[in-house]
């Protein structure tokens, strides 16, 4: 048996890891590239009336993005409440309960099903059940899109975090004489709190971002928003409005926007992450 | 020569307890059956694990579980407080009957029955909570306690464990902080907080240090002149050292059951006269 020569073991570790390293450069170097030109492009836009002030319209100087701000902070929250108790109790039930059995692996598929589908699709689908059904567009049904594409993500976040939690804890918990629920909620939930909180986050964030949905659901308003019931102002269709209008200073607006919603999803992440390892130490 | 077997409903013939091969002292007080398993089977999917099971497990006593990996000493053990509930697949025929009464049927309530029989597993299972609440986790969910009995409670259990003098300054610390030894002590501690009849140790020692090992031993013989303890164990001088009565299993089945100075030095079958001796497993 003859010995592999070493020199070229040595130059395939060289060479996998250069490829390696480069890729993950790229990666960061794309995620610094998209932030500076956010940053630099909407820093300008961003002062006080731009927190506090309606839209002017075209033409006349200042304004700001308040209602959209608002809007959706609105939309989202209202999003959460609804997707994120129903996605964890999804993933709770498949991972706990379900297992293996034949109408988990059936909700796992449709989950893994809509988790693909093209959010503009079900922006469509709630724009038939709620819009044409109550005549008007509305930051509910906006809400409620939200919630339908962040369901699936929280479910299977959810299922995977928990199925990291060792069986000899949920084992050691039931064996003390507490109930199955209990046990989950008191024990397991606490041992996967960093992971779900990851995952929520995640999904929230992942919404927060979404726009076609918004644009048969919410639609957007110049005005602020008064119910949930109505037309209802929020920053991506914002930026998608603004984006592509032939005003410099709406386009300024829609800069500021994006800056807004990078800060918001990166600036929660962090802040949780850090909340954690405080609580972790 | 006693029969000291308190099972009266039993279709199987009721057998002596091996009481005329222990040690004189024993003689003089008769071991009372505080669990007893009859023709018990036990299946992972259609994979049989366990055959025709019985055996008697004396009140007050160390009774230890021999026998190489994967004979199925966990699988028996697993269906005394039927833990093994929670994993689909996985069935049980036959009987397990404490004080006579049957575990297996449905008006066991299984909360109460893992009450009265306590588990430790293999690895530390500390709860992601405070030295504090691991114990009083499972005194809340038993018992009408108010803030001074728990900690007085909490206290008592710690050193029945043998455990208060090294965390009496760190009852808020998180449980996780302890060493191995030491959490082990407190998964011992938490279960019998709740005031347990028996105490199943599922290789207890096997993923902790030798020093802390002979600690563990040591509680093993004092906590049993409280509790009915049956201790799967892959050490032999382990099971020498600190059990009363021994069975060995070899491939889901019962090879022999006797006091432990029997079958360590005078086995009847030549299975386990092997296995002993160290020439299998």
């Amino acid at each position: 048996m003859k010995q592999r020569s070493l020199i070229y073991r040595r130059g395939i570790d060289i060479v996998i890891r250069l490829i390696s390293s480069l890729a993950a450069l790229f990666g960061m170097a794309m995620l610094g590239w998209i932030l500076s030109i956010v940053l630099l492009k909407g820093l300008p836009a961003i002062n006080w009336e731009f927190f506090t002030e309606l839209p002017a319209p075209p033409g006349m100087p200042g304004g700001g993005l308040a209602n959209a701000i608002v809007g959706t902070l609105m939309i989202t929250l209202l999003a959460g409440v609804i997707g994120v108790p129903i996605g964890l109790a999804a993933g709770v039930w498949l991972a706990e309960f379900g297992q293996q059995s034949k109408t988990a692996e059936t909700i796992r598929f449709a989950a893994n099903l809509l988790m693909g589908t093209p959010s503009i699709i079900i922006g469509v689908f709630i724009y038939v059940i709620m819009v044409m059904t109550t005549g008007n567009f509305s930051g509910i049904a906006g809400a409620v899109s939200l919630a339908v594409i962040m369901l699936p993500v929280v479910a299977r976040t959810t299922e995977d975090i928990l199925s990291l939690v060792p069986s000899a804890l949920r084992e050691a918990a039931l064996a003390l004489g507490v109930p199955r629920w209990k046990a989950t909620l008191g024990v397991v939930f606490r041992a996967a709190k960093s992971g779900l909180l990851t995952g929520v986050l995640l999904a929230v964030a992942r919404v927060s971002g979404e726009t076609a949905p918004l644009l048969f659901t919410a639609l957007n308003s110049p005005f602020w928003p008064e119910s949930a019931n109505e037309p209802t102002a929020n920053l991506t269709v914002t930026i998608f409005n603004y984006a592509m209008s032939p005003y410099d200073d709406w386009q300024t607006l829609a800069w500021g926007a994006s800056l807004l919603i990078a800060a918001g999803v990166l600036g929660t992440t962090i802040l949780t992450r850090g909340f954690l390892w405080y609580r972790s130490k | 020569m006693q029969t000291a077997t308190t099972i009266t409903q039993s279709h199987h013939q009721p057998r002596p307890f091996p009481l005329s091969t222990t040690k004189a002292a024993d003689l003089t007080q008769p071991a009372q059956v505080k669990i007893a398993t009859r023709g018990l089977n036990f299946y992972y999917d259609d994979q049989q694990a366990l055959f025709d099971n019985d055996l008697e497990i004396a009140t007050n006593k160390v009774t230890a579980i021999i026998g190489p990996s994967g004979c199925g000493k966990s699988t028996h053990l697993r269906t005394y407080n039927r833990i093994f509930e929670l994993y689909r697949g996985q069935r049980v025929s036959g009987e397990v009957l404490l004080d006579g009464q049957s575990v297996l049927d449905g008006n066991c309530d299984v909360l109460e029955l893992r009450r009265k029989i306590g588990m430790i597993f293999q690895k530390p299972t500390p709860f992601p909570m405070s030295v504090f609440d691991n114990i009083a986790y499972g005194l809340k969910q038993h018992y009408h306690i108010n803030r001074s009995e728990l900690r007085d409670r909490v206290e008592k259990a710690l050193q029945q464990a043998a455990l208060w003098d090294d965390v009496k300054d760190k009852l808020n610390q998180p449980g996780t902080a302890l060493s191995g030894g030491q959490q082990q002590r407190l998964c011992i501690a938490r279960a019998i907080a709740v005031e347990p009849e028996i105490l199943l140790m599922d290789e207890p020692t096997s993923a902790i240090d030798p020093v802390a090992t002979a600690r563990i031993e040591e509680l093993v013989d004092t906590l049993k002149e409280c509790y009915t303890i049956v201790i799967v164990t892959h050490n032999m001088q382990q099971a020498a050292r600190i059990s009363d009565f021994t069975a060995f299993f070899y491939k889901g089945e019962i090879i022999e059951f006797g006091a432990t100075d029997k079958i360590f030095t005078n086995p009847d079958n030549p299975k386990t006269q092997d296995y002993i001796t160290g020439r299998f497993g």
